[in-house]
């Protein structure tokens, strides 16, 4: 689904990432982990395709096409999707139009009928009964005055509405309480499916406790350093990252 | 002949003729306007208040007050302007409809009348209440104004009555004829009696395009108790000039909620004045302009709170095209004793071109020591971090500024209870972020 390869990407003359592989096949949840500043955001961010950052070599095909050619709406279309570390506040547009607006995009893209606003409010209904929420959000306008923990339940939202083929969830877990995080990585669980992959940045092991990953890799300046099983993640809570730094210095 | 000079002229005319009859008070006023107008003269950027307008274009426009209509548009070319069949009070260049205005079914003493025929039935609350509040001692627009008081709205609601069905105010101005000029002066009485409730809607607006001008006063009273929902449209012509001045006085424990939208006119300006007189009154001042081309539109807000425990939050956005320019001066005042007063100010502005402009001027003045007052503004282009939030939600480029840009208006109107008023203003904000 996600093939990368020899990732090389800059900000403001100043390279984040120096060579990163990574293949995640469908049905797949991959956790990236590494201290801060090693460039797991960054990561994230150029797969979703922000204007911000430079790639300057390699390679990132998605479902065979060339994820670094579109634009970030034809991205979102194909069916990958980025949670937000920071979700952005819209003034004046509540969550269930800019949510409506969202799935219209992409509908119209596959060539499907748009939704009027009470076929979607049924789609919403649907979406948010399958993870167990209520549609106290839906009204307001998006992200504004909400809590840090309804920021990040939004994104999760929106995920659940827009049916990624390829979920990015940058940091989700920063900032939530042990509550939130349950709540959270509860909704991810229920959205696990055969033709869906996560890739999941998280700077802590604890949301790992409750989403399993099948792969967990680790981001060290801008490289990953190493890969394995659901079991490193608990290594890493162990001893830190400060062994696998020198490591990858020594390599 | 020197601009002020010919409107002082015009003030003889007027006087001697269709305004002779009205009775000693009212020619006092007017008499009070007029010479006012004369020491004052039009305001120049020079002065603080003006620093940002020119009235240049009004003053070299020889202006002809209007008279009163000779034709009457039809109901159909008015539709537009309306919205749903409550009472409506129509005013053609200035001048009382009666064809096209209704207003019965109204509670006993209420009164929802032309300003000219309230004067002949039973003028007492109106020489009661015209000219209490929108002083013209330093308003050059509303001292011209008082001296041409002839006709306007006249809405009168008695203690503890309530009027669901918001009160339609149209103001028209068909195409002049030939290469007339016309200025009305449109004055606007609105009473709302102790503990009583009303929504009045003000339109303002055009028939066709042209060159005119309308230089309106709205005073609003509101009573002990009582609760007024006030809306002011102005969508005049892209070639009109609109002054307007809106004063609302506030009793104790009144809530006031003003919506204030401005879309038309080549040059439009608006001083704004909220007086909280009483304590425990609660205002909201929530306004939105919408410019484009070579549209300049100034408004000037005051809330005063000149009692304590009062509430007020002002709320303004501007979004500007094209070669526009939008100011905001808003103005806090609180008075020596108006303790615990509560005030938030927010104006923000959107500019779409490199070649619009805004200006946003807070200006608090506080002699009270318990209170909270805040404000905030902001001036500059659509935010590209929300930029990149939408397209990575699948909106492209063009959908997600619309959508943003849309949402600084919808933000403002969004605020508004009169839902036939807010679809339409929505269509026409929409319409025009589509161009």
């Amino acid at each position: 689904m996600l093939e990368i390869k020899g990732l090389h990407v800059s900000v403001a003359g100043t390279e984040i990432l120096r060579g990163i592989d990574l293949s995640v096949r469908a049905g797949e949840v991959h956790a990236i982990m590494g201290p801060n500043g090693s460039g797991k955001s960054t990561l994230a961010q150029v797969l979703a395709g922000h204007p911000a950052y430079t790639v300057t070599a390699g390679t990132a095909r998605y479902e065979g096409k060339d994820l670094l050619a579109m634009k970030p709406e034809e991205r979102a279309r194909e069916g990958l999707f980025l949670a937000f570390q920071y979700p952005v506040e819209i003034r004046g547009i509540t969550n269930s139009y800019f949510l409506r607006s969202a799935v219209n995009a992409i509908r119209k893209h596959r060539g499907q009928e748009e939704l009027d606003p009470l076929d979607f409010l049924q789609v919403l209904e649907d979406k948010l009964k399958a993870i167990g929420w209520d549609d106290t959000l839906m009204n307001r306008p998006v992200n504004e005055g909400f809590s840090g923990g309804e920021k990040k339940r939004n994104e999760i939202l929106q995920l659940a509405v827009l049916e990624p083929r390829l979920a990015l969830l940058d940091e989700t877990d920063s900032g939530l309480d042990i509550d939130a995080l349950k709540t959270v990585a509860h909704a991810v669980n229920k959205l696990r499916a055969p033709d869906r992959a996560f890739v999941i940045v998280t700077h802590y092991q604890r949301l790992l406790n409750f989403i399993t990953p099948d792969v967990v890799h680790v981001l060290a300046d801008g490289r990953i350093v190493k890969s394995g099983g659901p079991d490193l993640a608990h290594e890493l809570e162990a001893k830190g990252y400060d062994w696998l730094r020198a490591g990858a210095m020594v390599s | 002949m020197v601009a002020v000079e010919r409107y002082v002229e015009a003030y003889r005319a007027f006087a001697a003729n269709g305004a002779s009859g009205a009775p000693a008070w009212l020619r006092d006023l007017r008499d009070g306007g007029i010479a006012r107008f004369g020491e004052l003269g039009f305001p120049t950027t020079k002065q603080e208040a003006w620093r940002f307008t020119s009235v240049t274009p009004i003053i070299a426009t020889v202006f002809e007050l209007a008279h009163p209509a000779s034709r009457v548009p039809t109901l159909e070319a008015i539709a537009p302007f309306l919205f749903g069949d409550g009472p409506r009070l129509v005013f053609i260049d200035g001048c009382f409809s009666p064809a096209l205005s209704w207003a019965t079914g109204l509670p006993a003493g209420t009164r929802v009348e032309s300003l000219a025929a309230a004067l002949t039935t039973d003028p007492a609350p109106i020489r009661e209440h015209l000219g209490k509040y929108a002083g013209f001692t330093d308003r050059p627009f509303a001292a011209l104004n008082t001296a041409f008081v002839r006709d306007g709205a006249f809405v009168y609601v008695p203690a503890k009555v309530t009027i669901a069905e918001p009160i339609q105010l149209l103001f028209l101005a068909m195409p002049p004829v030939g290469g007339a000029r016309p200025v009305a002066h449109p004055r606007n009485l609105i009473v709302i009696e102790r503990e009583a409730r009303a929504t009045v809607v003000e339109i303002y607006g055009a028939l066709g395009e042209g060159v005119y001008w309308t230089n309106a006063v709205t005073e609003l009273a509101a009573g002990d108790g009582a609760r007024a929902d006030y809306y002011r449209v102005q969508r005049e012509s892209d070639r009109a000039y609109h002054v307007g001045v809106t004063d609302v006085h506030q009793g104790r424990d009144t809530t006031v909620n003003v919506h204030a939208v401005s879309l038309g006119g080549a040059l439009a300006r608006h001083d704004l004045r909220g007086t909280l007189a009483g304590p425990g009154g609660y205002l909201i001042l929530n306004g939105l302009y919408v410019l484009g081309g070579d549209q300049h539109a100034d408004h000037h807000t005051a809330i005063d709170h000149a009692a304590p425990h009062c509430e007020s939050h002002e709320y303004f956005n501007g979004v500007l095209a094209g070669r526009s320019r939008g100011i905001f001066n808003g103005r806090i005042i609180v008075r020596p004793g108006a303790q615990k007063t509560d005030s938030k100010q927010t104006n923000n502005n959107l500019l779409l071109s490199g070649e619009a402009h805004a200006d946003s001027q807070p200006q608090l003045e506080i002699y009270a020591d318990d209170v909270k007052c805040t404000h905030g503004s902001t001036v500059g282009p659509l935010d590209p971090k929300a930029m990149f939030y939408l397209r990575s939600r699948g909106l492209d480029e063009t959908e997600a500024r619309r959508l943003l840009t849309y949402g600084f208006a919808a933000e403002i109107l969004n605020r508004m209870d009169v839902a036939p008023l807010r679809a339409q203003l929505d269509g026409i904000v929409r319409a025009r972020l589509a161009e």
